[in-house]
């Protein structure tokens, strides 16, 4: 199941395992990423805690989990290759990875089409 | 997302609508809509303003002529050294200087170049400042002087190693100028003046052009393939690479040009003892730090991570000191480094080159290493 937030972050559930990643539109509004700050495997976050940071040149921004869980996983990749989240937002731009305590929660958020209004009426501003 | 604010009433420079076609972003910045960055990106225009050339539209900031009513050059000179610490009165006809604007208390106004044209002298200075830098100047100088914003002109930056070769195009004569040299050129029909600066550590040109005729001239060197437009993002990770100030940012009221490590805008002429000494706001204080030292200094900062250290970080002696010896006053990604860089101010004691410091960032100290500036080798064609 793929899921989506008001905050630009896409989750993909498989079982009880979640993947987490900034959307493409996200990653254009940001531009460039020269850093981004991942968690430690093991770390627990509720859902809404910041969860990791992706650095542009100019900016830091702050990565919320979208839903409670913990850390199972981090793409290291992007300790050397920051700009893979910019390239490939969905796929090999991935941050990090969730055992969730409740698939439920889930559920709560955006669907594709609700991610897809969103992100137009956004830009319509 | 937060609710819909209502559009302030923004300025335009003439290449609005050109930046608006080349797909820029723009964004507001001293009261002016302008183009942060076009689709390459950030990285891609900083890289290729280094690698051939880059145009910068800079028409926000302020051209403001001045002038003596006695029509001597000169006496434009000495009007401006009761406000600055440099030596207006001995810049050669068509040379620029690069100055300081000071308060009272030995802080700084704004930093501004300087150039002679004659029988003027043309200051270009920061888009933030130019309304007070105006007022000021009127304020200070009876009506002996006469000073005009002109504000009709636009400013457009080359910049890169390409640079000469794409203006020579227009204007051959600039293959004759020199770094800090000015001049009155005809570039695509249009009275320009020229100077051979930048704000990139890289050989450039500011061309200061007629407003109506700006956008022909950007087209124009648009149209060479190693011509790139570039936005104000990459504008500024270039200058901190050359380890320039950010008026706002490294250099405000509260900083002295010696704190700030720009003694050098104090030639030997206005020092003490220098045929013009002191007569410019703040002298006392500023002399008295140049000969004691100053309790803080701006230098330059490079994280040992990959992480980028910004503006308001607080800096430490160590992990765990309670109280910080500075802060950072600018900071981000140097991208022809490929590593994070800043600059800031520090105790005196720990202004020293190769000083380890820590850099608190998002709740933690990161250390950080005093370093020279620039960070990336200049190439002004001296």
């Amino acid at each position: 199941m793929l899921r989506y937030t008001q905050d630009h972050e896409w989750l993909r559930l498989d079982g009880d395992v979640a993947t987490i990643g900034i959307t493409p539109f996200a990653q254009k509004q940001l531009g460039d990423l020269v850093f981004v700050e991942l968690p430690s495997v093991g770390a627990s976050f509720d859902k809404g805690a910041v969860a990791a940071t992706v650095e542009s040149v100019k900016a830091a921004s702050e990565v919320y989990a979208p839903i409670g869980g913990e850390v199972v996983a981090v793409n290291d990749k992007l300790t050397a290759e920051p700009g893979l989240v910019n390239a490939e937002p969905t796929g090999e731009g991935w941050l990090f990875r969730l055992k969730v305590k409740d698939a439920g929660e889930a559920g709560a958020l955006l669907d594709e089409a609700a991610y897809q209004a969103l992100t137009a009426a956004e830009e319509s501003h | 997302m937060s609710e819909p604010q209502p559009t302030p009433e923004l300025r335009r420079t003439p290449l609005h609508d050109l930046h608006v076609r080349l797909g820029a972003r723009m964004v507001p910045f001293a009261g002016y809509a302008m183009p942060v960055q076009y689709p390459d990106g950030i990285l891609k225009e900083h890289l290729h303003t280094r690698a051939a050339a880059g145009l910068f539209d800079v028409s926000h900031m302020g051209q403001v002529a001045l002038a003596a009513r006695t029509g001597n050059v000169a006496d434009a000179a000495r009007g401006l050294e009761t406000l600055v610490t440099g030596d207006m009165l001995g810049i050669a006809p068509w040379r620029q200087r690069y100055t300081l604007l000071t308060t009272t208390a030995g802080g700084v106004y704004d930093d501004l170049m300087v150039s002679n044209h004659g029988d003027r002298l043309m200051l270009v200075v920061n888009a933030s400042r130019k309304d007070f830098d105006t007022a000021h100047l009127r304020a200070h100088l009876s009506d002996a002087w006469v000073i005009e914003p002109l504000t009709d002109r636009a400013l457009l930056a080359l910049q890169g190693p390409a640079a000469e070769q794409v203006l020579a195009e227009l204007a051959p004569d600039v293959t004759a100028m020199r770094f800090m040299d000015a001049r009155a050129l005809t570039i695509c029909g249009a009275a320009c003046f020229v100077t051979r600066s930048g704000y990139t550590g890289e050989d450039g040109f500011e061309i200061s052009v007629p407003g109506e005729a700006a956008v022909a001239l950007a087209e124009a060197l648009l149209a060479d393939p190693s011509v790139a437009p570039i936005g104000l993002g990459a504008r500024d990770s270039l200058r901190l690479e050359a380890g320039l100030c950010l008026y706002g940012s490294d250099l405000d009221e509260t900083t002295t040009p010696v704190e700030a490590a720009l003694e050098w805008t104090l030639p030997k002429v206005r020092r003490a003892g220098g045929a013009r000494a002191t007569g410019f706001p703040g002298a006392q204080v500023i002399l008295s730090q140049l000969a004691q030292g100053a309790s803080r200094r701006r230098v330059g900062l490079k994280p040992e991570g990959r992480a980028p250290v910004r503006a308001g970080a607080p800096l430490f002696a160590d992990e765990r000191a309670a109280a910080p010896l500075g802060t950072v006053t600018s900071g981000g990604f140097g991208v022809s480094l490929n590593a994070p860089v800043a600059m800031g101010y520090v105790s005196r004691e720990s202004a020293a080159t190769g000083m380890r410091l820590f850099a608190e960032v998002r709740g933690k100290r990161l250390a950080v290493t005093v370093a020279d500036m620039p960070f990336w080798p200049t190439r002004y064609r001296r």
